[in-house]
């Protein structure tokens, strides 16, 4: 315990370092580190409340500018957009009945409902202070569990990394929604696209077509805005729009008694259920607010009231949501592997500051990474502390027509792409992943996988050829006894896929036997 | 016995994995000999396969091609077993707005300068929308355009021209 206590003091002198910053030809001493937790925050909080706009694509677009900040400053800003997110998401919930975040879809069945009998400033409030509980929380469970497992990690070799690799990419496929077989295809095709690019082991040029924009491989954040950021874009411009702000008043944010009682269990029990799946590949906000409802509506005794503005409806997936967000960290920082879309963004914006993502990034450079773990606290206060008076504010934006929006998106992320490599190549590639992503779409394909395989692509083919050169071309190295982890790793992916394939089987087996009788 | 599509987003999907796992099978190991036969030259080089001790540049891609082959090969039989949604109405009008505003942006930037490209990717992206409204778009494309080259020209300090490359004495600084 008292070691955690003196690396997070680490980390909060680190978050609050005053610095000397030179921005646009002026220098200053500033407590940079803060500041760009605020902005994260701020910005993270933006788009959640807007519809249309992830962080995903947020985070993508924001990439090419982290170029120039400290690493530190870079991923404190990028993380504080996620989670950041997770809060703004729920006010466009409870007041317009839509998801501004796709994880705060849940809270849509409760919130609104509580914002028509007149309570969105009770049901705001409560989001908030779930938030803030299930954000500081999570924040001591990443200090606490992230060492451990990195010490663990840190005896990995490349035939642990691979097993683990292909965990980490079946779980995410298998906790993902639609298609099973699609979404594995779809992490192949990641896989695959991953390769593009100069072979590190043999240095050809691999699928380049003679293209010499392409020897460096595809970038990363061009595939994510195209998959992303422009196939939103169409796909919201598909639809007529129509959004109808609850302008209504607010009225008071404070709950009464009554709400304070009936939501402490459903914040506790969401905050424990949102840590854990966090905690799992794959998982990460969007699963924990799911399960995070399922469970209160289970247990709860005023479980007649769900649908029809239950407190605890919007208390129980908003802690969920916003735990969620912050234990996914562990995987990305404990083992280097990104268990969601955004993680697997973090690590291109550790690549890009030259940190290769992996349990030694906690012994080599403690500052980063007890300072994100301090600034996510730090970045929950502020938002708990900020939102609630800005409340106006954002409801304002919702009033923004899309219109407006989307020729701004656009343009923020053709100048981040084409500053990646000052090229217009960049560009066009952008424009290409977008129609592979919209047809993907169509054809009821998630994207998600495939950048979690995209960005994993090289790293187990390298991890894949070492296991290999070690056990002299033996395939089995990664089942045999002699490497339990291994072993463990490969057991526990193949149970994932039989588990799910399961009720898949047995829903065919009822239809062909409905069909019969 | 005739074949019939119960699911139209999964056949075209299937088909979509095929191609690409083919695609990546003969780019990783060359054209197969009975095609270099016909053409008369050996059409696609491909890359060395290795063993599985030492795996060449082409082994890896060949394997997950395969794999992805084998993939899209499982949804395709699936479309014909199970029923599925048909594919939804592709929206041309947007995609194609959209891709041509970036395009346009990206080829323009370095002859035009910062200020010409943000203003034809407004301007073409905003065609993309449902309604066009000429004040609105022309005042948001001089905020826009105020915005990035404060933000990202002056405070990122990127190396993006400002003005046209054929203008000498650029009004803006």
């Amino acid at each position: 315990m008292e070691g955690i206590f003196s690396n997070l003091a680490i980390g909060f002198i680190e978050v609050f370092k005053l610095q000397a910053i030179t921005l646009g030809g002026m220098t200053m001493t500033l407590p940079f580190n803060i500041l760009m937790c605020l902005i994260g925050v701020l910005l993270g909080t933006l788009i959640g409340v807007l519809p249309g706009i992830g962080p995903v694509a947020t985070i993508a677009m924001l990439l090419p500018v982290t170029f120039n900040l400290a690493p530190i400053a870079a991923l404190i800003m990028l993380a504080g957009i996620y989670y950041g997110a997770q809060y703004g998401g729920s006010t466009t919930a409870i007041l317009i009945n839509l998801p501004g975040e796709s994880s705060s879809v849940v809270t849509c069945l409760d919130g609104y409902q509580m914002a028509r009998q007149g309570r969105a400033g009770p049901a705001l409030a409560t989001a908030a202070i779930a938030s803030f509980f299930a954000g500081c929380v999570s924040t001591l469970v990443v200090a606490l569990f992230a060492p451990p497992l990195a010490e663990v990690a840190l005896k990995f070799g490349p035939a642990e990394y691979t097993s683990l690799m292909v965990l980490g990419l079946v779980a995410a496929v298998v906790l993902a929604s639609g298609s099973l077989i699609k979404a594995i295809a779809m992490v192949v095709l990641g896989l695959l696209l991953g390769l593009v690019g100069t072979d590190v082991n043999s240095g050809v040029l691999r699928f380049a077509f003679g293209i010499s924009e392409m020897a460096d491989g595809i970038g990363f954040v061009t595939v994510a805005m195209g998959m992303f950021g422009i196939c939103e874009i169409i796909a919201n411009l598909e639809q007529k729009e129509k959004r109808e702000v609850f302008t209504s008043k607010v009225g008071s944010l404070m709950p009464t008694k009554e709400d304070f009682k009936r939501m402490i269990a459903p914040i506790l029990r969401g905050t424990v259920l949102g840590s854990a799946l966090g905690i799992l590949p794959g998982g990460g906000a969007l699963l924990a607010s799911f399960g995070a409802y399922t469970l209160e509506k289970k247990v709860s005794k005023n479980s007649h009231q769900f649908g029809k503005g239950a407190i605890e409806g919007v208390a129980a997936p908003e802690a969920a949501n916003n735990a969620g967000a912050q234990t996914s960290f562990i995987p990305l920082l404990t083992l280097g592997i990104p268990s969601n879309a955004v993680m697997a963004l973090m690590i291109g914006a550790m690549m890009i500051q030259g940190i290769a993502p992996g349990p030694q990034v906690m012994t080599e450079r403690p500052q980063l990474f007890w300072g994100m773990i301090a600034s996510m606290w730090v970045g929950n206060l502020m938002l708990v502390i900020l939102n609630l008076p800005l409340i106006g504010m954002w409801i304002k934006l919702l009033t923004v027509p899309y219109r407006i929006l989307y020729p701004s998106i656009l343009l923020f992320m053709a100048i981040g792409v084409f500053s990646i490599s000052n090229q217009p190549f960049d560009c066009f590639l952008m424009a290409c992943f977008g129609l592979l992503g919209y047809v993907c779409v169509k054809l009821g394909c998630e994207p998600a996988p495939l950048i979690l395989g995209f960005i994993l692509g090289p790293l187990m083919e390298e991890n894949l050829r070492r296991a290999m050169l070690l056990s002299r071309g033996d395939p089995w190295v990664f089942i045999s006894p002699s490497k339990p982890i291994s072993m463990g790793f490969v057991i526990a992916a193949v149970l994932l896929l039989v588990i799910v394939a399961l009720p898949a089987l047995r829903k065919k087996r009822e239809e062909v036997f409905v069909e019969e009788t | 016995m005739k074949l019939k599509i119960k699911s139209q987003q999964d056949w075209w999907a299937g088909l979509m994995f095929i191609g690409f796992g083919l695609f990546f099978i003969v780019f990783s190991l060359g054209t197969p000999d009975f095609i270099n036969n016909i053409v008369g030259t050996k059409l696609i080089g491909g890359y060395q396969m290795g063993s599985s001790v030492r795996m060449g540049p082409a082994y890896f891609p060949a394997v997950l091609g395969g794999m992805l082959a084998v993939l899209g090969l499982l949804v395709l039989l699936d479309s014909v077993v199970e029923d599925g949604p048909k594919v939804a109405k592709f929206h041309f009008r947007p995609l194609l707005f959209i891709a041509v505003s970036s395009l346009a942006f990206a080829y323009l930037l370095k002859p035009l300068g910062l200020v010409l490209a943000s203003i034809a990717l407004v301007f073409i992206s905003a065609f993309g929308g449902h309604e066009f409204k000429w004040k609105e778009v022309a005042i948001m494309s001089v905020v826009l355009v105020i915005f990035s080259v404060l933000v990202f020209v002056k405070a990122l300090s990127l190396p993006f021209p400002i003005c046209p490359a054929f203008i000498d004495i650029c009004p803006i600084r």
